[in-house]
């Protein structure tokens, strides 16, 4: 009898571990769509190394719910299945594991070596490097201007 | 205390040399064994010892490796080099407009989410050129906008761009034993804050890449087969786009006829637009000038007096 609970309970484990694919983020600001296609509403944001768990795939997208409960599709693009570990100055212990599995925000070429070079560098400006990252448009505009010039929707 | 801090150093030179004289395919094994040298000679603990060996598979692996995040920052550097060479053409609308149509393009890519997104900046120079650095940064210069004359041609130049982006050809530029030796220091000190010494060696792998980009973007640039291939996902980003994907070959007939040899710009850093038109012409793209009214209303009202 106790064995018949240990299998079931071993099988219950195994089909739960493979249907809940969890992936992390791997984009600064990342959209959850009401369906699979840029051209899908924006349903909730997600951030750089929140933790998502596929339901679904389909062409190049993950249907993925988030730990706050929200549902939505995003570009595969856009996740890793490696755990992405946020904090600056984290114990070894906490990213133990291989680089495989673990990506380290801010680590290596980060903000902190790009203000090194800069420092060596004094010729260098990222004035119009900053501006260029702030031309974001949004999902309703980009909708919108392939809509007025006859493209994709 | 000298003795200690020798034992240190001693340790640390063999697990530098060690980790220096291995080649791509062995440095894991040997960060591992570094790492054990390193234990037992007490400069690290054994638990960070088991931390490196842990984390050392990276090491071994090419610019796959490199995350977003740090792709993100190779590009923003190689973008603000670019930008030492060349000047940024501060016409707002033609900028706003380069990014409406480059981050529509973007979307139907194979690689759509960059850690900072897709983002167009025009260059104020007569030279045909454009970058595409690592992450989404591209820069045209005004000599080659003023090869399109439709929107679809305009596309059809940020699309190629794209097509680097998405291939992450920049990245493949540098060199492997660049991304080794920061990737070790990032295993071996991976949870902790760079203290100065590993600040300095990685700003200089950081350094070392750029260079190797930027080396690529500006002087040498890619191979033919990479100059081709951002070719074929350009036509297939046009294609999902609902852009002609004939635009292409259209542009690089109008190229052709600006096309110097000598000259120090895309001449130096791409195969002749010919050579381009005749792969193209292998996947069934031909030419065509064709564009949508309310296309080529927005493509003048945006570009013309610039």
């Amino acid at each position: 009898m106790k064995k018949w609970w240990l299998m079931a309970s071993l099988l219950l484990v195994g089909a739960s571990a493979w249907a809940a694919k969890e992936m992390s983020v791997q984009v600064r600001d990342g959209q959850l769509r009401n369906r699979a296609s840029f051209l899908g509403a924006v349903v909730a944001n997600v951030a750089y190394g929140d933790r998502v768990t596929v339901c679904a795939e389909q062409a190049g997208w993950c249907e993925v719910t988030t730990a706050a409960g929200a549902r939505g599709w995003i570009h595969s693009s856009a996740l890793t299945p490696k755990r992405v570990v946020l904090a600056s100055g984290a114990s070894d212990a906490q990213v133990g594991a291989s680089g495989a599995e673990v990506a380290l925000a801010g680590k290596g070429f980060s903000k902190e070596v790009e203000a090194e070079y800069k420092k060596q560098n004094r010729e260098l400006d990222y004035t119009w490097v900053d501006w260029m990252g702030q031309q974001t448009l949004t999902a309703e505009q980009l909708v919108q201007f392939l809509k007025q010039g006859g493209l994709a929707q | 205390m000298k003795s200690a801090f020798c034992k240190k150093l001693g340790s640390a030179l063999v697990v530098g040399s060690l980790v220096l004289a291995a080649g791509c395919e062995t440095v894991n094994q040997i960060t591992a064994a570094a790492a054990d040298v390193a234990a037992a000679t007490g400069a690290i603990t054994p638990e960070q010892a088991e931390s490196t060996k842990r984390v050392s598979t990276a090491v071994t692996k090419t610019f796959q490796d490199i995350t977003p995040e740090q792709e993100y920052y190779i590009g923003r550097t190689v973008a603000a080099t670019v930008l030492t060479q060349h000047k940024p053409l501060p016409a707002e609308k033609l900028n706003a407009y380069l990014n409406q149509v480059g981050q529509s393009l973007a979307q139907f890519s194979e690689r759509p989410e960059t850690f900072g997104g897709y983002h167009f900046l025009a260059l104020d120079s007569a030279e045909i050129n454009a970058f595409a650095a690592p992450g989404g940064l591209i820069l045209v210069t005004r000599g080659l906008l003023d090869c399109c004359q439709t929107e679809d041609e305009l596309a059809a130049v940020l699309a190629h761009e794209i097509g680097h982006v998405e291939k992450q050809h920049g990245l493949r530029a540098i060199r492997t034993g660049r991304l080794n030796s920061a990737l070790t220091i990032l295993a071996v000190e991976a949870g902790k804050n760079l203290g100065g010494e590993q600040l300095a060696e990685v700003t200089k792998a950081f350094d070392e890449s750029i260079n190797d980009i930027t080396t690529t973007l500006m002087n040498s640039g890619y191979s033919r087969k990479l100059e081709y291939e951002a070719d074929a996902a350009a036509v297939g980003i046009l294609r999902r786009a609902g852009y002609q994907s004939g635009a292409l070959v259209a542009m690089l007939e109008n190229m052709a006829k600006n096309w110097d040899s000598s000259r120090h710009d895309f001449a130096a850093t791409h195969p002749a637009p010919a050579d381009r038109i005749a792969q193209l012409q292998k996947l069934g793209v031909a030419s065509t000038k064709a564009s949508a009214p309310a296309r080529q209303q927005r493509f003048l009202a945006a570009t013309q007096g610039q």
